[in-house]
């Protein structure tokens, strides 16, 4: 009997998974062909949504992007000193921030700042029957609600990933050479020599894989609010959904992160 | 008179719970329908299927003679073109003003320049006696202005059908009759088919040309408000005195 009601519970959430992600999948081709088929969404919209998922973030890029690129500095000119190789640290502070932290941490920071609000506002949408009445009045919301999001995103997270890299580059100097007493022309003609163009559309590649993905998860778990496995209504709901969609999109970006540089390395 | 809606043998489960049991009904043009039954027996839900935002297990939903399960997605887009919708909390959009709200179907659905919306859209605002309104938000509003502004922003593009989810849910008697007769307006001018999913029984019946009882998970019948109210259907009956009858047992005791 035990038994029966454990395969049961595990059937039942083994469908319910399989459910969640095809529901997903299927957001996902019906958002992009919204995005490359007319009736186009309004420049307008696309121009808020660069607003408030890029421009907004600028401040927490900037300060987590110049503490990351200090601490970069201070790690990397006290474990280079004891090889003797200060004159690297431009480039071990390029590198890592280019090829791997600017994406990563840029994607965490706007999973955090912007992805949890498009999750919540959708979900209240979804709560109070906005997106039922977009759809009642023949207002597809893939294209009104997710598509200029969506854009939106994939354009500013790699400018805000180039953001983080200058302000981290600027870090690392501002402790490492001016603090710490490292060669100015070192730092800079060492990421000179070392930093390619490979590493750099390394960067630029994740960041937007990173910006789809984080876009992609956050407002398919507010439109999907609803279906949640835990009841997805009221205030509740929609915290449990913002929840799960920060926790979703930072593991997934983590994942990804591997799986991208695996390939492109 | 060939229906413009039909529900046939619509069936609705929600696990183990069956809600809908095989609903029939029709309803016809510049007819007004009007849904009633007890809290929970699914008359919403039954809105929910005409409007295709859900699929019944079995059963068939037609609109227009198209049957809403089996078109794809533009054709879905094109029939719920011609659809209005009052929802029962209004379903503003809570970031855009009044204009806004009223104004989004005509932006994004036709090619009208922005004088042209402006016209219309302080035309549906006078005929809805909410002129004077139009840069406060939904949040700003009364619950019978916000319905009222729902009304507009539903009838802004002249449809052929009107839908009302609990149209006076939550307001006093002066504003539930200040919808209907707003409601009554509206539709002597612009001549739509309606469909009123409510429990407020008697004055609904005033509005209506039809009424359905649904009981049970399915419609007991659809019949006149006069038909309605004399019926000898147990169920009807039994509704028709819960609802009209007196609040004491006796006469003697009321009196």
């Amino acid at each position: 009997m035990i038994v029966m009601k454990l395969l049961e519970k595990l059937g039942d959430l083994s469908l319910y998974y399989i459910n969640q992600i095809g529901r997903m999948g299927i957001f996902l081709v019906l958002v992009c062909i919204n995005i490359v088929k007319p009736p186009y969404y309004k420049i307008a919209y696309v121009t808020r949504q660069i607003y408030l998922i890029g421009s907004l973030s600028i401040f927490v890029i900037l300060f987590t992007g110049v503490f990351t690129g200090m601490v970069l500095g201070l790690q990397g000119y006290n474990t280079l000193r004891k090889f003797g190789a200060e004159g690297f640290l431009g480039s071990a502070v390029a590198l890592s921030l280019i090829r791997e932290l600017g994406p990563v941490l840029t994607a965490l920071m706007v999973t955090g700042r912007a992805g949890s609000a498009i999750c919540a506002e959708i979900g209240i949408m979804r709560n109070s029957e906005q997106i039922d009445a977009l759809e009642c009045m023949a207002i597809d919301p893939h294209n009104y609600i997710m598509a200029p999001r969506f854009i939106a995103a994939i354009v500013s997270m790699p400018l805000l990933t180039a953001l983080f890299d200058v302000v981290g580059i600027f870090g690392g100097y501002l402790i490492g050479v001016v603090l710490l007493g490292a060669n100015e022309g070192a730092y800079f003609q060492s990421m000179y020599k070392n930093v390619e163009y490979s590493d750099v559309s390394m960067g630029f590649i994740k960041s937007i894989c990173f910006g789809l993905l984080v876009v992609w998860i956050c407002s398919a778990k507010g439109y999907f609010v609803h279906l949640d496995r835990k009841g997805g209504f009221g205030a509740e709901g929609v915290s449990r959904a913002t929840t799960n969609a920060v926790v979703m999109s930072s593991v997934t970006v983590l994942v990804f992160d591997y799986f991208i540089t695996s390939i492109l390395l | 008179m060939e229906p413009l809606i039909q529900l046939i043998d619509v069936r609705k489960k929600f696990g183990r719970q069956e809600v809908l049991k095989g609903v029939n009904l029709a309803v016809y043009e510049r007819k007004t329908t009007v849904i009633v039954g007890e809290s929970g027996e699914g008359k919403s839900l039954i809105l929910k299927h005409i409007l295709g935002l859900m699929k019944p297990d079995s059963g068939k939903v037609l609109v227009f003679g198209k049957d809403m399960n089996k078109i794809g997605r533009k054709e879905l887009k094109n029939i719920r073109s011609h659809f209005g919708v009052l929802f029962q909390n209004a379903a503003l959009f809570d970031s855009m003003t009044v204009f806004d709200n009223v104004a989004l179907p005509l932006r994004e659905r036709t090619n009208a320049s922005e004088e042209e919306i402006q016209k219309i859209v302080n035309e549906k605002l006078t005929l809805m006696d909410i002129e004077g309104s139009n840069e406060k938000y939904p949040a700003q509003l009364s619950g019978g202005m916000r319905k009222r502004v729902g009304l507009a922003r539903a009838l802004v593009l002249n449809p052929k059908i009107v839908f009302f989810d609990e149209p006076t849910t939550g307001l006093d008697v002066a504003k539930s009759n200040e919808i209907y007769r707003v409601f009554h307006r509206t539709q002597t001018k612009l001549a739509y088919t309606s469909v009123i999913v409510s429990h407020d029984v008697p004055k609904i019946f005033k509005l209506a040309d039809y009424v359905a009882l649904i009981h049970d998970g399915i419609i007991q019948d659809c019949l006149t408000p006069e038909d309605f109210q004399t019926s000898e259907n147990p169920v009807i009956r039994d509704f028709v005195e819960k609802t009209m009858g007196l609040i004491y047992e006796s006469e003697q005791v009321e009196g």
